[in-house]
């Protein structure tokens, strides 16, 4: 896309754009250069000799079976996160949808989590679920299930789980909501005179339609579980007990700033820079298709 | 109006966005009730559901900092400020230097335009998670560890802001450009008296978006704040809580969390129509 007239001067464009090129050639790719680098490298404890390593410290962090067992809790806690809180918020946006009276206050009861920081959900949902103290593990008592997150890693993991996905519902509530205002009302119409129920009006018409919406916000809660849930996890859990709900951000931060290693921090950030560009590929390959009704 | 009448699907709709609503905020409500109650009142197995007669108590004892949890006891009024601080210059200085970008990138031509467009897209990729170390690096040698410009200025690169702003402009009829050209008006004035007015419903929806991203930002501050006076209200909140269950001052956490949700909050409800726009804007 370009727009038929422009302006011509030599150094007007130049300084416009030279705010945003210096925050990102300071910030963010200086720095990326220096992780790709650095993921080569093997510093001494003190940081006075550096070696190149090639590729060892990538040979060592998958030789590693608490790095691989981090992958495996972040691919659990992620498929947890994106998997409830996208049926969950479907649920309550296709009611939403068809409630007449009072969707506005419906809506702004359900959205305003977003505004909630990660981190303050974490210590929200570790004060509901303290072991000794919090009313929900009292209730659980109660129930006969003894909850101790601080002991038992499922319960570290349903933690951290149901804080991400509390605090996700309304993003993803907006979003179907939208979704499904935008079908045609005619459509279900259509198929309610052809005698199709509510049931199947769903599964048939509205599901369908509604897909791209759902794609989008598989990757969008994807990317969410990956990256913006480290102040969930450091809140609530610090990716306890053990390393069990050390999550692959978490361990970038432990492993760089707690422990140190910084050629192994570095490749870590190596393996999340791929990660990262592999969904933002993704997202923007087929989430083009978003509007298709 | 749909054809048909089912009754009984009205109410289980209203029944389960009810029990939906009560999930989501459940954990709020007891935040509040914790936050009027006595530190030995929360302690109790089970707290109480309702609030006690200590608001006032507790929430100016949080934000003066005058608690005896066994954690952090610094004045919450300060990180509320830090936070209100940072939130404001992240939001403000996005939108500042994203507006400057798109407008250089969509109404001149110069060279190695579009390679500059692909470079802020880049960052896109680059969150500070998978940069956390280096960067770090970067603002201690510049000094910048425990200031405000340590805290802001690395974060306002925006590419979506830039996007959005981008895809704004291309909707702007060129016919305005050529009008305000042939009044003898340069490209700045243009920019300030046509373009930036036209922008303002973009830029009040960003601005909620981004004073949200701003105030609820973690990982940064956790790292480039190690002074007490510096530490962001989000930040804060975590070093008040050490020590085992009932050592902390829960009361005080909580009024802390209340007052650390309130500000996004009302953002997100009170200018819900811009918060709504903005959202599926800067996702499209």
């Amino acid at each position: 896309m370009e727009k038929r007239v422009s302006y011509r001067n030599r150094y007007l464009p130049w300084l416009l754009l030279t705010p945003q090129l210096l925050v990102i050639a300071v910030f963010f790719f200086w720095p990326a250069g220096q992780a790709l680098l650095q993921s080569l490298q093997q510093q001494d404890a003190f940081g006075t000799s550096t070696e190149w390593v090639g590729l060892d410290n990538f040979r060592n962090l998958f030789k590693d079976e608490t790095y691989l067992a981090s992958f495996r809790t972040t691919a659990i806690f992620s498929v947890l996160v994106a998997g409830l809180g996208i049926s969950i918020s479907l649920v309550l946006a296709v009611f939403a949808d068809r409630v007449t009276r009072g969707v506005m206050v419906y809506r702004t009861l359900l959205i305003w989590p977003y505004a909630v920081a990660p981190a303050i959900a974490g210590v929200l949902w570790l004060f509901m679920f303290a072991p000794s103290i919090g009313i929900a593990s009292y209730a659980l008592r109660r129930f006969g299930v003894d909850w101790n997150h601080l002991l038992n890693s499922q319960d570290a993991m349903t933690l951290i789980v149901a804080a991400a996905v509390w605090k996700q519902i309304s993003y993803n509530f907006l979003f179907f909501l939208a979704g499904l205002q935008s079908i045609p009302k005619s459509l279900v119409e259509a198929a309610a005179i052809d005698g199709a129920g509510p049931w199947r009006r769903f599964w048939t018409i509205q599901f369908p339609l509604l897909s791209p919406t759902t794609f989008f916000l598989l990757v969008i809660n994807v990317v969410y579980a990956f990256f913006d849930t480290f102040a969930i996890v450091d809140a609530a859990t610090n990716g306890g007990p053990g390393k069990d709900t050390s999550i692959l951000v978490y361990r970038v931060y432990y492993d760089g700033f707690k422990a140190l290693d910084m050629g192994g921090s570095a490749a870590q950030s190596v393996v999340l820079m791929i990660i990262v560009v592999a969904l933002t590929v993704i997202q923007f390959r087929y989430v083009e298709k978003k509007v298709t009704y | 109006m749909l054809v048909e009448r089912r009754p009984t699907l009205g109410l289980l709709a209203h029944a389960i966005l009810l029990c939906g609503v009560a999930v989501v905020c459940f954990p709020l409500w007891i935040a509040f009730v914790a936050s009027t109650h006595t530190a030995q009142e929360v302690l109790q197995v089970p707290m109480p559901l309702w609030p006690g007669a200590h608001f006032w108590e507790n929430y100016t004892s949080a934000l003066l900092g005058t608690g005896s949890g066994s954690g952090s006891n610094a004045a919450v009024g300060q990180m509320l400020l830090v936070s209100l601080i940072s939130a404001l210059c992240i939001a403000l200085g996005k939108i500042a230097i994203s507006i400057l970008s798109a407008f250089a990138i969509v109404y001149f031509r110069f060279p190695m335009r579009s390679f500059f467009f692909w470079a802020i897209f880049v960052t896109l990729m680059l969150p500070v998670e998978v940069r956390i170390g280096p960067t770090y690096q970067v603002v201690s040698d510049l000094h910048l560890l425990n200031s405000y410009a340590g805290l802001t200025v690395p974060l306002i690169a925006s590419a979506t802001a830039t996007f959005l702003f981008r895809q704004f402009f291309m909707t702007v009829p060129d016919e305005l450009l050529e009008a305000s050209r042939m009044d003898g008006a340069g490209p700045m004035r243009f920019f300030f008296d046509v373009l930036l007015p036209l922008s303002s419903t973009t830029i009040a929806a960003l601005f909620v978006i981004q004073f949200i991203y701003g105030w609820n930002q973690y990982l940064w501050p956790l790292l480039v704040t190690t002074n007490e006076s510096m530490y962001p209200v989000v930040v804060g909140i975590k070093r008040m809580i050490a020590g085992g269950d009932s050592a902390n001052d829960w009361n005080l956490v909580m009024a802390t969390a209340m007052l650390a949700m309130l500000p996004p909050a009302l953002v997100v409800v009170l200018m819900q129509h811009w918060f709504v726009k903005g959202l599926v804007d800067t996702e499209k």
